[in-house]
């Protein structure tokens, strides 16, 4: 029997969308996670034009393009930002933004030859670009916003990629006044770098105790593909190179959102310069009309010219390319230097890097290194590499609010290198990157030599062919394009590098566990003639190395080769020589095989013209791959952060303080009860109870009645009288929003102690529908946590009389079982107050005839039962006194017999109806007199019924029996009025 | 019984020993719902083998996928088995737990008969909320358990081989597996607190276990626009997947502290309100 009128309830909608909401405010809340994610700062910038000398012998300036990028604080160090070739100042914008954000004074220009900037490229010439650089410290030395060390010297440092990196590296060697340097990709020697040999002939002892170490053994092989655009760059106004595009891979970052801004600059500067390339007005009007050296001077033009046509090196221009490189100062250089060198880059590889580490070690300069997993062909540093070098300008320069490292003996060179795992993540199709540390760099002074694992190689001797023009040639690299696609190539490689005929291979067993490659691995092999076939006096092969599959999938380490010449002595004795693969970071699954290939062509190399057939092995008698590792360990991005850190403590804190005020505070009452003594105390008084819902919804207006002990009380009223909604109050599951509600003497309020003396059942009952009959009052017994000796449950069951059927799932039951259930629930325990709904609905009538006996019973020894009805019969056979409730009031209170006999009405059994009709009708005031067969009905108004029996045995007719007409419905009808049907 | 009996109370009755845990743990262990979560769970990992067996080789694509990973050994099987659930088959579970305590009782209407007999409101809360939490954490434990035995049979008790390509012992991988199954606990409190939330202020088990589970979806929905940058910090599942951190042998727990910290601060808030809602609800069901 639900209330008719329930109070307005949310809908399911409804709080889902509140809760949507408020975790969007929470989320807004929880202040102290936030993170700078924003882009470049907005610094204030300042572009001047610089005229320098245009240098020894040539008379007039050059105008170099700068732009000065001013930090919050200064006077503060200066970094210089040096551009990649082919790019401008332009291209670095977002470097030197970065720089000043952090607090230093930043200084890009375009070098000479290139963006706004005039003269002609001299490829990093002490004379030339380094005196240019040298100007620019001189200038800075001037600004008010820079710190000075001493007067015309100030406190700066300088960065840059490949072209750049190179200039921060010459700068350091040639000007003393450079604090500290870190650049990134770029080269050591520049003839060995585009003319490699990574052959080590017989004999002659192994350079590298570094890791990374390549013989840079003479007669190199010419790296054509780079070169060429590496020359195209200085020739065409729009760059065909600017380095890198796109971010590296780290450790810690997911790389997104940082990629599209660099990919924006890039596209910027190439705006820029094709700006100047169409614009006439705009460009320099000394440069020189294109011509096959285009802004190249006379030197380096001549040299390249002759190096792609023969594809040797003469002796001349591997001169002028050492004076252009920093193999020819890192002797002098003390700046603290930051190598950032690239894992993935076939133009300057680890190899590069190495060396300039080892030469600036070995003078007793500063030096660390990190290789990232980028490069020429991945990408540019990413955020953490960048905050890496930021760091190091913090340590060895300081800024406002940072002291500099104090002076002392230089902290050894250590190596961090960025492990690429090759594994594919769930959502993200970027590989995942971590970082390696090793405290100490291999090989450098003071650090033990690079530990290398032999790896047992397989693989019988074979005839390859060189053939004429050495065309057609493998390609393993796809030089040039960057990003995603150039950390593609060494996938995309393994298809196309196989040529037949053209290589010898021999391969490691599968791995017994992973090996962490870290360097250049080490071969020997044999080159020997082929009787009968054509050969030359030199021999020209291409080593490479690559991880394959156990299903065969074949992956080429680094995307690079390692290019060999090797003399081959007349007769059958065949060469023995060392190969230094390229050096790689690759870790080698378990189970997976490395395969050393070594070939006659690659596409990117200026292969032999002649046609050979060269018959290659594996030498000595227990052939091996000499793999370097360096052992480290790996370097998370951050510690646990403070903020959230504390916040969880703060969290834990409130939830347990919360708790111990909750539990200090609760209610205790017990002796605080007024009125009469415990055993005087009322079983149930209800005053003045009230119930309305917000809206002005009232279910129950007004109600106050009381029980005695040993009662059996009906609550009567039709439905929606509020009967329930004084029962669920009685209960502690409503608020009353008036009155009271007091048991044996203790108001009632949610989860009041005294609610353990009612039992009850209101508005049907509420078990688990997988559990038994019997299971459910079992652990309803023990959730009250009382005895189990008090529960009486034999008795209860009794009552509930469902047998057999008390071992089955509720669910299973009939309902009216299920309410016999529910009466032997609410009995559990004996309560002194029994609370019951509609007892006897489904019950049939021998059930309901014994459950009057059982209620009748049970209202003893102090006990009281109230029962609540809208079934006249059910409360008048039942109880002994009854409320009858409506429209929320009590509209009568008192004895069953009082309440129907309040009308006056009586009923006599008469043997002759209509004359006894008659008589009562002559009677004064008595009324609305009936008949039936064999009884005649009136309301007496007064007349007492003995006086009423008098008249009629007077009149001659026979009474059988006369009493008050037993029919609860007149007088119940009489109290609601007529409109009880809501 | 040592404690005395209050004076206004039955013989026998102390709040404190309402719904004993034991007691509600058996009320829920016996239902079908509860046992065929946790069998299905226990079940999942074999289910993930059989369809690793059947599945054919792809295509050579030249790079390992994490699937290629999770068949190398059985810890890497475990790996795998909690990548795929942790998102969602654990979400739900836990929604499940405790979106159903107060609105299944509210639905049987043997809500009323327990907060009368009477069970104090806060530890009716209370207890339910602890005995969905075991649950939970029983789920929890139960997947990577049942993902070890199978991986071990199936693939062998390999070295754990991370997405970054590391390895690790067993035995360091088992104790690295606990310890996600520990983050995982910690964050999915916040899945916990809304549904018991929603619980409280529905009579619907099915709307609480829905909506906690739909406001996880939208977060990760949001959670793949990379244009809301650092808002998504606040998202509740932004670090859902911090755990990863743990496989390898440095372990980050910069992702891992903020993540327990930002599902702490939702359940705190969410939790409390749950409480302050139960405490004043009338009981209408």
């Amino acid at each position: 029997m639900p209330p008719p009128r329930r109070p307005r309830r949310l809908t399911p909608g409804r709080p889902l969308a509140a809760i949507l909401v408020l975790v969007l405010v929470g989320a807004a809340t929880v202040a102290f996670l936030a993170r700078d994610r924003s882009g470049p700062a907005e610094v204030p910038t300042q572009d001047l034009t610089l005229n320098v000398p245009a240098g020894p012998g040539q008379s007039g300036t050059v105008a170099l393009d700068t732009t000065v990028y001013l930090p919050e604080r200064t006077p503060a160090p200066a970094v210089l930002v040096a551009h990649g070739f082919g790019g401008s100042k332009a291209s670095v914008d977002a470097d030197a933004r970065e720089l000043a954000d952090r607090g230093f004074v930043a200084l890009a220009w375009s070098a000479r030859g290139f963006g706004r900037s005039t003269g002609q490229i001299a490829l990093n010439s002490p004379e030339h670009e380094v005196a240019d650089a040298s100007r620019l410290l001189d200038h800075l030395a001037t600004r008010p916003e820079v710190s000075r060390d001493a007067p015309g010297d100030p406190r700066v440092g300088v960065t840059g990629g490949s072209y750049g990196g190179a200039l921060s590296l010459m700068l350091a060697g040639y000007d003393r006044r450079v604090d500290a340097i870190a650049p990134v990709i770029t080269w050591n020697d520049l003839g060995q770098a585009l003319f490699p040999n990574n052959a080590v002939p017989n004999g002659v002892p192994e350079a590298g105790a570094t890791p990374a170490a390549t013989p840079f053994a003479p007669n190199g092989i010419f790296k054509r593909s780079w070169a060429g655009i590496f020359f195209s760059a200085g020739l065409a106004a729009r760059p065909a190179v600017r380095g890198p595009s796109g971010i590296a891979p780290e450790a810690g970052s997911d790389g997104s959102g940082a990629d599209a801004e660099a990919e924006d600059d890039a596209a910027d500067a190439a705006a820029d310069s094709r700006l100047l390339a169409i614009d006439p007005s705009r460009r320099d009007p000394a440069a020189p009309p294109p011509s096959v050296c285009g802004r190249f001077v006379a030197a380096v033009c001549a040299g390249y010219l002759e190096a792609a046509t023969t594809g040797v090196l003469s002796p001349a221009t591997a001169d002028v390319l050492r004076r252009s490189s920093p193999v020819s100062v890192t002797d002098r250089i003390t700046a603290p230097t930051l190598l950032v060198q690239g894992e993935s880059d076939t133009l300057f590889g680890l190899d590069q890097a190495d060396a300039t580490a080892r030469q600036i070690a070995a003078a007793g300069g500063t030096v660390d290194v990190v290789w990232f997993a980028g490069g020429h062909d991945g990408g540019a540093p990413g955020p953490v590499v960048r905050d890496r070098i930021g760091s190091w300008f913090d340590r060895y320069l300081g800024r406002p609010g940072v002291e500099p490292r104090p002076p002392g003996p230089a902290p050894a060179a250590g190596l961090t290198y960025a492990v690429q795992s090759g594994i594919r993540g769930e959502s993200r199709n970027t590989p995942s990157v971590r970082s390696v540390t090793a405290e100490a760099y291999p090989g450098l002074p003071g650090a033990a030599p690079v530990a290398r694992r032999d790896v047992a190689l397989r693989g019988e001797p074979a005839e390859v062919l060189n053939p004429p023009g050495a065309n057609p040639a493998a390609i393993t690299s796809v030089p040039g394009v960057g990003g995603a696609l150039g950390r593609l190539a060494g996938q995309l490689s393994a298809i196309t590098a196989e040529l037949p005929g053209q290589s010898a291979g021999f391969s490691t067993d599968p791995l017994p566990e992973q090996l962490l490659v870290a360097g250049s691995p080490r071969l020997r092999i044999t080159v020997g003639r082929v009787p009968g076939q054509p050969s030359g006096p030199e021999a020209v092969l291409f080593g490479r190395i690559a991880e394959v599959t156990p299903d065969g999938r074949s992956t080429l380490l680094g995307g690079a080769v390692a290019p060999l010449r090797v003399a081959v002595p007349p007769g059958d004795r065949p060469a023995e020589l060392t190969v230094a693969l390229p050096a790689v970071v690759a870790p080698i699954e378990p189970g997976h095989r490395l395969v050393v290939t070594v070939a006659t062509t690659d596409q990117s190399f200026q292969g032999a013209d002649q046609p050979a057939v060269w018959r290659i092995g594996t030498a000595g008698p227990e052939p091996a791959l000499a793999v370097p590792v360096v052992p480290g360990r790996n370097v998370t991005a951050n510690t646990v952060p403070a903020g959230p850190a504390s916040g969880i403590g703060l969290i834990v804190a409130g939830v347990l303080v919360a708790w111990l005020v909750a539990r200090f505070t609760r209610r205790r009452p017990g002796p605080t009860v007024d009125g009469p003594a415990p055993q005087e105390r009322l079983p149930l008084v209800i005053e003045g109870l009230r119930k309305s819902y917000p809206g002005g919804v009232v279910a129950v207006a007004d109600v106050s009645f009381a029980m005695r002990p040993n009662q059996v009380l009906g609550l009567l009223g039709p439905n929606g009288a509020g009967k329930t909604t004084v029962l669920r109050m009685l209960m502690g599951l409503i608020r009353p929003s008036g009155g009271s509600i007091r048991v044996f003497g203790h108001p009632i309020s949610p989860g009041a102690p005294v609610l353990s003396r009612i039992g009850s059942f209101v508005e049907g009952p509420g078990f688990l529908p997988h559990l038994s009959g019997l299971d459910n009052l079992r652990l309803y017994w023990a959730a009250t946590g009382r005895p189990d000796a008090d529960a009486h449950l034999d008795e209860a069951l009794e009552i509930a009389g469902l047998g057999k059927a008390v071992h089955r799932r509720v669910r299973t039951y009939s309902q009216g079982m299920r309410q016999r259930l529910a009466i032997a629930q609410a009995m559990l325990g004996l309560p002194d107050l029994l609370v019951l709904d509609e007892p006897t609905n489904g019950l049939d009538p021998p059930q309901i005839h014994a459950m009057r006996e059982v209620l009748r019973r049970y209202a003893t020894g102090g006990r009281s039962v109230l029962v609540s009805s809208h079934l006249l019969a059910e409360v008048e056979q039942t109880c002994g006194d009854v409320v009858v409730m409506h429209h929320g009031r009590v509209v009568a209170d008192g004895p069953v017999a009082d309440i129907v006999a309040g009308g006056g009405k009586a009923t006599f059994r008469v043997d002759d109806p209509t004359r006894a009709a008659e008589v009562l009708r002559g009677a004064d005031g008595v009324s609305e007199v009936e008949l039936d067969e064999q009884s005649v009905h009136a309301d007496l108004n007064g007349m007492p019924r003995s006086e009423a029996v008098g008249r009629l045995v007077g009149a001659g007719v026979a009474v059988s029996a006369a009493g008050p007409r037993r029919r609860l419905e007149d007088a119940f009808l009489q109290l609601v009025g007529e409109d009880n049907t809501p | 019984m040592t404690a005395p009996t209050r004076a206004d109370a039955a013989p026998g009755y102390r709040p404190g020993r309402t719904l004993r845990l034991s007691v509600e743990l058996r009320r829920q262990l016996k239902r079908r719902r509860t046992q065929v979560t946790l069998g299905l769970i226990a079940l999942l990992p074999a289910l993930l083998w059989l369809a690793f067996s059947f599945a054919e080789q792809g295509p050579a694509t030249g790079s390992i996928s994490v699937v290629d990973l999770a068949q190398r050994s059985g810890t890497n099987f475990a790996v795998f088995a909690m990548f795929t659930s942790a998102t969602f088959l654990l979400v739900v579970v836990v929604a499940l737990f405790f979106g159903d305590t107060i609105a299944s009782e509210a639905s049987w209407s043997s809500l009323r008969y327990l907060l009368a007999t009477p069970v104090p409101r806060a530890r009716l809360l209370r207890q339910k909320a602890l005995v969905a939490a075991m649950l939970s954490v029983a789920a929890l434990l139960v997947l990577p358990g049942s993902a070890l035995l199978v991986g071990w049979a199936a693939y062998g008790g390999g070295d754990l081989i991370s997405p970054a390509g590391e390895t690790l012992d067993p035995g360091p991988a088992v104790l690295r597996l606990l310890l996600s199954a520990g983050y995982l606990t910690l964050h999915l409190s916040w899945v916990a607190a809304l549904a018991l939330l929603l619980s409280v202020v529905t009579d619907a088990p099915l709307g609480a276990v829905g909506g906690a589970v739909m406001v996880s979806i939208v977060s990760q929905i949001l959670d793949t626009i990379t244009a809301l940058e650092g808002l998504r910090d606040y998202l509740p599942t932004h670090y859902a997947t911090a755990w990863a951190d743990l496989l390898a042998s440095q372990i980050d727990w910069g992702d891992m502290t903020r993540g327990v910290f930002s599902a702490l601060s939702y359940a705190a808030v969410l939790g409390a309100l749950a409480v302050w809602r139960f405490a004043r609800k009338d009981i209408t069901s």
